[in-house]
């Protein structure tokens, strides 16, 4: 097992103009870990996300992800991650077991392994009767799940969420964050941003980033010591708080 | 190449499935092709005209029995006044004054004919220069004639016209060839660019950009399904051609088709790289009409580029659909061959490799 840090940053920015959505940070996740990247609206967690994935090239700063780097490297960063954005992203107007061996077929998995994948991963979700059905038609808290289990169908080395619960009602979500665990004990990393500070407390360890920077980063344990607070909620109020960006 | 054909499936099927675009493709070459041609006529007939007679002989009758009979004229009105006459031009009741003058018989006998004066309304420019020009020949005809039954000697001068490869000059013939090319321009500009645009929308794009597909695969992954739709819609439109008007290309099929190849990668290829630099369909729908209004007015699709000024004729020179269009109309009604015209085969496919190039570097997976 490779003790290596999966994704590495260090004095990570994004500037857009004279705005500074990123503000150098830095820090690590190591392998296996479930790591919530937590944040108030606008605080740069899409941007910084969008960085690691190859999206969006730093404007300085340098950063690793699966022993790539995020400014040369893009596209080889880009075969060992799954992403799942803030917005439902796969085709609508495509079934379910389309959108399985569209992205199975893009990340080059043969014909049968997609088939045999395909069939888990609807069992799994209990989809196995939604198979030809097209994607658009699904009630939203199916989709984030078919989107997330698309986003791991390659398995990836590390799969970075962008609010993947957002809009999801209390039963989906904690689904939804059951299937986060039963990838990350295979052994993918998982990187999560959220708003429910209930998830935050599922975490291994989080990091707060306020006004492009990261305030407060640990295991929720600590930080609720190291603030002497009594749950997530608080810690993340108290750091809100001082918050000089709105959206 | 295995992505390729996946992604190329996934074309397809948003295709076939989408509720709009495949009755779309077929419906709008339809239209086109069965109603553009019949509108689109520069041939003008059915001219009103009124007659000053002066003369009131035999010869001036015969002359107003002659634009009677005259598909291109109606007769309106005999009058013995110009004024009354000009009132029915105000009236747009004619658009052609003939004033016969007094003593036109018997001078014609005499070999020194009075002059017959025209007079045109010019609101209507079109209608007014051939108004007089078909009058003049109409006049000129009569003429010769009546001076061939009096025994003279028919003037020498008459002019011969005769119109090679549109003999006719049927004006059908010379635009279908240029309507077929507008719908390669909006099936195979318009429907890659809204498509790109719509997965920027929808944000499914993004989704793209974060796997490991190359920027060339994806590019041609919305290239190639236009292409061959384009490539059909064309055998399709030369089909109808053929069995409503009677119009088969002159030259070989090959020519029309290896042009048709590299005009629609060159079309789909701007359209892709405008999609690539829009945020919004509006915006890229906008850009795209500023293309598509420059190429269908400015590249001899209606009007003849050497009729333009020099300055503009220069600036076709960059308009890839010029190229393609000498090859459509010389082909189709000339039957010329690929040899004849390889210059423009070979400025078409520079084209069709630089509008490509041009959809490959501004495709950005990472900003």
């Amino acid at each position: 097992m490779n003790n290596d840090p999966i994704i590495s940053v260090r004095e990570l920015s994004k500037r857009f103009g004279s705005f500074v959505a990123v503000d150098r940070i830095t820090f690590d996740v190591a392998r296996g870990e479930i790591f919530g990247f937590l944040g108030a609206n606008g605080a740069g967690k899409t941007t910084a996300m969008r960085m690691l994935c190859g999206l969006s090239y730093p404007t300085s700063g340098s950063g690793t992800v699966a022993g790539f780097d995020v400014m040369r490297q893009g596209e080889q960063i880009k075969r060992r991650i799954g992403y799942m954005s803030q917005r439902f992203s796969l085709y609508d107007d495509l079934t379910v077991l389309e959108n399985i061996r569209l992205y199975g077929g893009i990340y080059g998995l043969t014909r049968r392994e997609i088939l045999r994948r395909a069939v888990t991963l609807l069992d799994r979700l209990q989809f196995r009767r939604e198979a030809d059905t097209l994607v658009g038609s699904l009630p939203l808290g199916w989709k984030q799940k078919l989107a997330f289990s698309v986003a791991t169908l390659h398995r990836p080395e590390v799969v970075f969420l962008d609010e993947p619960t957002g809009g999801v009602d209390p039963v989906t979500r904690r689904q939804f964050w059951e299937l986060i665990y039963e990838a990350a004990a295979e052994g993918t990393t998982v990187f999560v941003t959220t708003h429910y500070m209930d998830e935050a407390e599922y975490c291994s360890r989080v990091s707060i980033m306020v006004d492009g920077q990261v305030r407060a980063l640990g295991a929720p344990a600590e930080l609720k010591r190291q603030f002497a607070a009594g749950s997530m909620d608080e810690v993340f109020r108290t750091l809100a708080r001082g918050a000089k960006r709105t959206e | 190449m295995r992505t390729l054909c996946v992604l190329l499936e996934k074309e397809f099927r948003q295709f076939l499935r989408n509720p709009f675009l495949p009755k779309m493709v077929v419906i709008f070459p339809l239209m086109i092709m069965f109603v553009i041609p019949w509108v689109t006529t520069m041939d003008v007939r059915h001219i009103g005209v009124s007659v000053v007679d002066n003369d009131l002989t035999t010869a001036s009758r015969r002359l107003i029995q002659k634009i009677d009979a005259s598909d291109y004229f109606t007769l309106g009105s005999v009058t013995k006044d110009f004024g009354s006459s000009l009132t029915q031009i105000e009236a747009g009741d004619a658009d052609v004054i003939v004033e016969i003058p007094d003593g036109f018989e018997r001078s014609i006998a005499a070999g020194a004919p009075e002059k017959v004066s025209i007079t045109a309304n010019g609101v209507n420019a079109l209608k007014g220069s051939l108004g007089t020009q078909y009058m003049v020949q109409t006049v000129m005809q009569t003429l010769a004639e009546l001076r061939g039954e009096e025994g003279l000697p028919a003037a020498a001068d008459l002019v011969v016209v005769e119109n090679r490869y549109n003999p006719t000059l049927e004006y059908r013939n010379y635009m279908i060839p240029a309507l077929m090319i507008m719908l390669l321009i909006m099936i195979c500009g318009f429907l890659p660019a809204l498509n790109l645009v719509g997965e920027k929308e929808k944000g499914t794009i993004e989704q793209i950009n974060v796997t490991p597909v190359s920027r060339l695969t994806f590019t041609l992954a919305k290239l190639i399904p236009y292409w061959i739709i384009g490539l059909v819609v064309l055998a399709f439109v030369m089909l109808i051609a053929r069995a409503v008007y009677g119009l088969a290309p002159a030259g070989s099929v090959g020519a029309i088709y290896l042009a048709a190849v590299l005009f629609i990668l060159t079309m789909s290829g701007l359209g892709v790289a405008i999609a690539n630099r829009s945020e919004t369909m509006q915006q890229a729908m906008f850009v795209m009409f500023f293309f598509v209004m420059i190429f269908v007015l400015m590249s001899g699709l209606m009007t003849p580029i050497e009729s333009m000024p020099a300055w503009a004729q220069w600036i076709t020179r960059f308009l890839p659909p010029c190229y393609f269009v000498e090859i459509m109309r010389s082909v189709y009604l000339k039957g010329s061959l690929i040899a004849e015209l390889w210059t423009n085969y070979a400025l078409l496919g520079v084209f069709a490799a630089l509008f490509n190039t041009l959809t490959a570097v501004t495709y950005r997976k990472q900003a």
